[in-house]
């Protein structure tokens, strides 16, 4: 499970010696984040996010239990008893906007965790169960994101809702009852905010769990590096404690001073004012918007709008699924044996080429379902499938890589060497 | 020894080599899957909707007071309902519509009652994915084609409330209504 350099876990406490022999959790902790886990010395700050977003999510997880001890989800009073949350529980409102901060943090923390493992490469082989995990966890993100937007029972909460449910209504036959099963009625109303309210609670612990599968799988062939070449010998490594828990604390301090930043001097600068109007069944905001994270898929959502052979509504909604099940099958579109795309002069550009794209699509799926952004996400949505479907697979046959350096080391001094020179 | 060698014997008590114990591990695998199955119906089956939910009223309408060209909203089935009072141009405007070109081929008779022409009554709900559209009210967008415009995702109806642009599959849905009188319709 991990390189044969590895430090071994020797505890000179006689507890700790006493506790080892009966429960090994402490060598567990030991392997998995402690001295006992060689990582490659090379790793750059992209190599951060994954410990932010696992903070992210304690730091949801914390709020998150708080504010359910607050919050009632039921449909009469789910709205007032946020307000509640803002102006009468002691320290209440900075706890809401934690929690609401939190989220889109997290999600900022996770795109940028999920680019660097696009440009590096890290989900080709050896690492493809990682980048599978990843990406249930992302779904799975998504899905509490959403549920979680619902609880406040503003007008975005109600209209996200009925149009997320009604996504699943364009599936043939059974979309309907699809959508009636769903939210235990013919419109939102309470049974699904008390449905969302249990799953909202629940989901974040399954997160959770797969992330310690997503752990487990990358400490199988270890952590990759900006070369993406492979540990050669015990000069190629660093043990992660004390090394990377100091990189890591460094950029988890950055990282809580811009959360704090927008938390403390704009927390709603993130969020969509129509959540402060209850939810109205009888109104539909001039302007529904789902929360920025999903904006890239609600213009793909948005891109379809008119009939071939099947209706432009179920269009829209398998190319939106696609897109996130694409990447599913992202290890076996880019053959390239290189992982690196700092060696990969053409990938490079098509990388930063999907990054605008993606950024594109983002910005179309947050402004209003009008010319020029419809004919906008149409081209960036088809240019999205084109680079995994086609550049991707092609791109990865024809390019030549530059040469990589014999090892990690090899890299490191180079590099060095360079900087003094 | 030799009792044990019976029960180990491949194809003994039986014609086609299945034994008394591939028998047994069947049958005791799939009387749990088949309890499991059946207990999944229920646990399945309470997020549909419950009995409250279900107990629908129907309702009346007072068309009185809803004068030519106007529309109003109200609330059957806690979904919105449009009911609207279609000025002789906005008629014209349905029937000279060639309804074969049209995504959900329908005539304005068909989504009307017998000679109440003019009360236009449908579900306010966007085909597409749910929203209420804009045209009831006073004063709100109407759409290029004069009926309702839906903002969410630009799907636009016309003065029949059928789907004429935008990503929505089908006309606006209309439900099952019936006149009381000339000035009080049943829904529901």
């Amino acid at each position: 499970m991990s390189f044969p350099w590895a430090n071994q876990y020797a505890p000179k406490n006689p507890f700790m010696k006493w506790m080892d022999e009966r429960l090994p959790l402490p060598r567990l902790v030991y392997n998995a984040v402690g001295a006992g886990y060689p990582v490659p010395r090379n790793l750059n700050y992209f190599w951060n996010f994954g410990v932010l977003a696992g903070a992210a999510l304690g730091i949801q997880i914390i709020t998150g239990i708080i504010l359910a001890m607050h919050y009632a989800a039921n449909g009469a009073i789910a709205f007032d008893s946020v307000e509640h949350i803002m102006r009468d529980v002691n320290s209440g409102w900075m706890l809401r906007y934690a929690h609401a901060t939190g989220a889109s943090f997290f999600f900022i923390v996770v795109y940028l965790h999920i680019f660097r493992g696009l440009y590096y490469g890290s989900y080709k082989a050896p690492r493809e169960m990682v980048w599978l995990l990843g990406l249930v966890i992302y779904l799975l993100m998504m899905a509490t994101g959403f549920m979680g937007y619902v609880l406040p029972w503003g007008q975005m909460s109600f209209w996200g809702a009925k149009v997320i449910t009604g996504l699943f209504s364009a599936i043939p036959v059974v979309g309907t009852p699809i959508q009636t099963w769903l939210l235990g009625g013919f419109a939102p109303d309470n049974a699904a905010l008390n449905r969302f309210f249990s799953l909202h609670y629940l989901l974040p612990f399954v997160i959770a769990g797969v992330i310690i599968l997503h752990i487990w799988a990358l400490h199988i062939p270890g952590s990759s590096n900006p070369t993406g070449i492979e540990v050669k010998g015990p000069q190629d490594t660093l043990p992660f404690h004390p090394y990377y828990t100091a990189k890591d604390g460094f950029g988890l301090g950055v990282f809580l001073i811009l959360y704090t930043l927008v938390l403390f001097y704009a927390p709603n600068a993130l969020g969509h004012p129509d959540n402060y109007i209850p939810a109205n069944p009888l109104s539909t905001p001039a302007h529904i918007v789902p929360e920025w994270y999903y904006w890239p898929f609600y213009a793909i959502l948005r891109a379809f709008t008119s009939d071939f052979i099947l209706p432009a509504k179920l269009w829209g909604v398998l190319a939106m699924f696609s897109a996130i099940l694409l990447l599913f099958i992202l290890p076996w579109l880019d053959k390239s044996p290189v992982r690196s795309g700092n060696y990969r002069p053409a990938f490079k550009k098509f990388f930063w080429l999907l990054v605008a794209d993606v950024l594109v699509l983002g910005y179309c799926g947050g402004s209003p379902a009008e010319e020029p952004y419809v004919m906008i996400s149409q081209l960036a949505a088809a240019y999205y499938f084109a680079h995994f479907l086609i550049i991707l697979p092609i791109v990865s046959r024809m390019e030549r890589p530059l040469p990589l350096p014999n090892s990690i080391t090899e890299a490191v001094l180079e590099k060095h060497g360079e900087a003094t020179a | 020894m030799a009792t044990l060698e019976h029960t180990e014997s491949p194809g003994h008590g039986t014609e086609d080599g299945v034994r008394r114990r591939d028998f047994i591990n069947i049958a005791a695998v799939s009387f749990p899957v088949a309890g499991a199955a059946a207990i999944l119906v229920p646990l399945i089956n309470q997020m549909n909707p419950s009995a409250d939910v279900l107990a629908l009223a129907s309702i009346e309408v007072d068309l009185s007071a809803i004068k030519e060209g106007q529309a109003i909203k109200t609330i059957f089935r806690k979904q919105p309902l449009f009911v609207r009072h279609l000025t002789a141009a906005e008629i014209a405007d349905a029937d000279k519509v060639d309804v074969t070109t049209l995504r959900d081929p329908q005539t304005l008779e068909q989504r009307t009652s017998a000679g109440k022409k003019q009360w236009l009554i449908t579900m306010g709900v966007c085909t597409h994915l749910g929203c209420v559209p804009l045209g009831a009210g006073e004063g709100e967008n109407r759409g290029e084609f004069g009926g309702y415009f839906c903002p969410c995702h630009g799907s636009s109806y016309d003065t029949a409330a059928r789907i004429r642009k935008g990503p929505a599959p089908k006309n606006l849905e209309v439900p099952k209504y019936a006149f009381k009188s000339d000035t009080v319709v049943a829904v529901g």
